[in-house]
């Protein structure tokens, strides 16, 4: 990657002095996400690590002690700072001049620093970088970690290695409240080093929902502490290929701490073919002819044994996982199985569903979604529950799948009054050749006809990265730096970020520095980055683990 | 991942030590696959401690052939890849003995410290018995090949124990070209990247490295004779180079593994990143009566270029020791020589009137002749054919345009001309699901001509182009994906027909280059029983 550009400015005494050689050139730093306002000047000041520090203001809600913006400090100092170590400080007593220390002040205005990001969380912050300070201003301690990523990219080196960063103001806050990336841990396990490494590159992106389809037909690797057999019997192993209980705590504190919401997605009544191997008589069993074909289909909807062990499955959901949402899943049922049984059909019959089975998948949706409504979650559910039965639970957020006409859907969905999640047009693990990101960055969430109300109804989106092909060998470069492209999309003002051709130099600089960041990110187009990636950083990523 | 099936015969030890267990029996594929291979039934029991290597009595190398003994070290860290010094004192604690197995290696020619080339002898036998196998080749490049397959014979089971079948194999590759293409000028790929690409090309039976070290947007190569093409045309002038030193690490890595490694110094057309470091090498492109400040292909009207051609041909003759040399000569584009006044001059005093493919053909004749000069054999893309048919008979051809590559192979082989089949394996185009079965459904000798013709095709390649591609992605991208032209280009065509058969061994062979530490993405939804653990 190459940064120039020359232009004239004003440097403080010394860095003039450090870095004579190299002031013609002029360093403009993107951050991506683009900001709502952002203003840079040719002004730059000089960063050292050795007099570099992050401080609470003193009108802040939160002070020393606050997990999350402790952590972060010294996650960002490190990676502002990706090559200082304690053995370079010695280097402080050599130098000839005596740099300026330079002090991030963070003020937020509430506290909450033990709590969790939810969907209320206001994540605006203004940043004001100016001689030796900057001031991050935020309301919770969520835009603060906005207003830290922002920081930690404004900040650059010179060939020399001299850190600098502009003079800068910015006010920034999401469009959508609701920035999601989704994966697929049932099609391949994913291991939870890949997790976590998604989470942080989460964070520089400004996702903010982690959309974990935890479960689905290939396996069910969730260890349940209510039915552990689920993931005894239906994981690709029952010690190797799991989530533990303290896994999955891991994450959302890993999640937490950068501000991410985890929402685990428990998708019935099809996609469970892993789940009827450790919990017998949860399946229709499919006939053939009068008797049973020995294959099962999907959850049978007629006995109560289902509704209470879905019932103590989303009471341990409500307890493992603290996010306010849970996803129900609901896509893709196959009427084929039911249909074959006589149990069913006689059900069917006695509810007066006649021939109509997509009665009987909402009669079993809306039994779910009242179930998850009295635990005081919300439910997200996938199209097709609206698309068979549009009476459904006002405060159900639906999420878009369906490629085709997902504007229709929008119109449709949001004039019935139903809060709507945009995935179609991001399922990112359909890759082809070339740069794919542009149509990712093409998509208008909210250019569907329909009122201004109706448009409110866009809480958001997700980039949705399925498992069919993708393991832990290939998931890092083909999420990164495609996911990018919605990450703008929906966090940026739409006006400002149309041009994907004006985006793609602050894109490709983003990319080298998620390499920088240990982010096995692919590249963009024919070129360089000055940190290529080296293969190792996992080893150090993985040492970093331990203090969040 | 290794896949189990029923089957109906038991063998001794299974029943005795796993009683329970007699109603499966491990298939144990071997990609690609080979020639013959029967297996019975009937295992063996391995010990890392009472395993070994040795080279037979009648053997040409003995100890202290370089590329045998490291292979020995090699293999057995790969058979036994959780042994460690210190799980040797479980030895004691086992309670039968284990019983010794070694593999006893016999080559007929030495040529330990040489390089395989396009006429080495790579076909072996392999005989794995009770406490031994047996391996013969003719060369020591064939017994690195029986010692690949003999590796992927051994499984362990759900305890740990490991195990091989009674097993006959013989074979010998198909083609004697088999080989893979990275282009390290889109993309600078760090060494490592390149040492761990020829690893996984050696356990997919690959045996040339086709280095396309440098192209328009980056010059990577430091020459000894030239080294302002890498100061001032590689991305950077230290980090973004291979030295010398690198350059050699490589050949004698891809050596030990009985690769070839033929490097390409594409030209005419291809050469941006030449131009920085060599004022006057390329044309300078003309807007009115004026030059525009960009250049074209290489200058090919002036004595210059072919004394620094030359030059560059000689030091890469004494610095690749393969026989074959890429000299590029695809895509070349005439509006620059057009718009230049010099080679207009040049063209008229040629008789070449407006046809600059002529212009071409005479450039591209005379560094082939410079090449033959220096007893090489030329590699050429099939511009070079498909502009100019005569051109010299020992020329090797690179089909890589897509469309209708069945015809060019039916022409170039009437021409009498050596070819190489790379179009369908631009593997560097992905698409989304199995698109390996495109590569595999590949058939290279498929286009009408006579039996002499069909002889003609020396092999094929995949290529890897890197636009898109750096070390970030590169490993997943090349495998297991171009393990399905791997086996195209070694196995018997007619036993390898149904993908779908192919594909549960292709499957259990991406988990072994997962065990191996290669970063193989996955072919559908599934697992390992080792996964790739990033590190």
């Amino acid at each position: 990657m190459s940064r120039s550009g020359s232009h004239s400015h004003r440097v403080r005494w010394w860095c003039l002095i450090v870095a004579v050689v190299a002031v013609w050139v002029q360093q403009v730093e993107g951050v991506w996400p683009l900001p709502q306002q952002l203003h840079q000047s040719a002004d730059r000041d000089c960063l050292s690590p050795q007099r570099f520090s992050f401080t609470y203001g003193r009108d802040s809600a939160a002070q020393t002690g606050c997990s999350v913006l402790d952590a972060a400090f010294k996650r960002y100092f490190s990676i502002i700072f990706p090559d200082f170590t304690t053995l370079s400080e010695n280097v402080l007593q050599y130098m000839w001049s005596e740099p300026q220390p330079f002090v991030v002040s963070v003020s937020v205005k509430t506290r909450g620093c033990d709590g969790y990001p939810d969907e209320d969380s206001d994540e605006s912050y203004t940043l004001s970088v100016s001689e030796g300070q900057a001031v991050l201003r935020s309301v919770s301690v969520w835009g603060a970690l906005r207003g830290l990523e922002s920081l930690s990219q404004l900040v650059y080196q010179d060939d020399y290695g001299t850190y600098f960063i502009n003079k800068t103001e910015i006010v920034d806050f999401p469009r959508f409240a609701f920035r999601g990336l989704l994966l697929d841990t049932s099609r391949h396990y994913l291991p939870l080093y890949a997790i976590l490494k998604t989470l942080d590159a989460m964070a520089y992106s400004k996702l903010n929902v982690f959309h974990w389809h935890i479960v689905d037909d290939p396996s069910f690797p969730y260890q349940s502490r209510t039915f552990p057999d689920l993931s005894n019997k239906g994981a690709f192993h029952p010690f190797t290929h799991i989530y533990t209980q303290s896994d999955v705590i891991r994450v959302i504190e890993h999640a937490r701490m950068r501000g991410i919401r985890v929402v685990p997605e428990f998708d019935s009544p099809g996609h469970t073919q892993s789940w009827g191997k450790g919990q017998p008589g949860l399946l229709t069993p499919c006939y053939k002819g009068s008797v049973p074909s020995g294959s099962f289909g999907p959850v049978d909807p007629t006995v109560d044994t289902t509704y209470k062990f879905m019932a103590s499955l989303l009471k341990e959901v409500k307890f493992v996982f603290p996010d306010s949402y849970v996803h129900l899943g609901g896509d893709e049922v196959s009427f084929a199985c039911w249909q074959s049984n006589p149990n069913v059909r006689k059900f069917m019959e006695k509810m007066g569903f006649g021939k109509d089975f997509t009665k009987l998948e909402s009669f079993y949706m809306e039994s779910i979604m009242n179930m998850t409504a009295a635990l005081n979650k919300t439910s997200i559910v996938w199209q097709d529950v609206f698309d068979y039965h549009e009476r459904i639970p006002q405060d159900t957020v639906l999420e878009i799948w369906k490629g085709a006409k997902y504007q229709t859907e929008l119109s449709r969905m949001t004039q019935a009054g139903h809060r709507v999640l945009l995935s179609a047009p991001w399922y990112i693990n359909h890759i082809s050749y070339g740069q794919d990101w542009r149509n990712s960055y093409a998509v208008q969430p909210q250019n569907f006809s329909g009122t201004d109300e109706q448009k409110k109804l866009v809480i958001g989106g997700e980039v949705a990265m399925w498992g069919e092909y993708v393991d832990a060998t290939n998931l890092s470069p083909r999420l990164w730096p495609r996911a990018c492209a919605a990450a703008e999309r929906l966090w940026s003002n739409e006006e400002k970020t149309l041009n994907a051709d004006l985006a793609f130099p602050r894109l490709k600089e983003f990319r080298c520095e998620l390499l920088r960041r240990g982010i096995q990110a692919e590249p963009l187009f024919v070129g360089h980055c000055r940190h290529e990636y080296d293969g190792l950083q996992l080893i150090f990523s993985l040492t970093g683990l331990c203090c969040c």
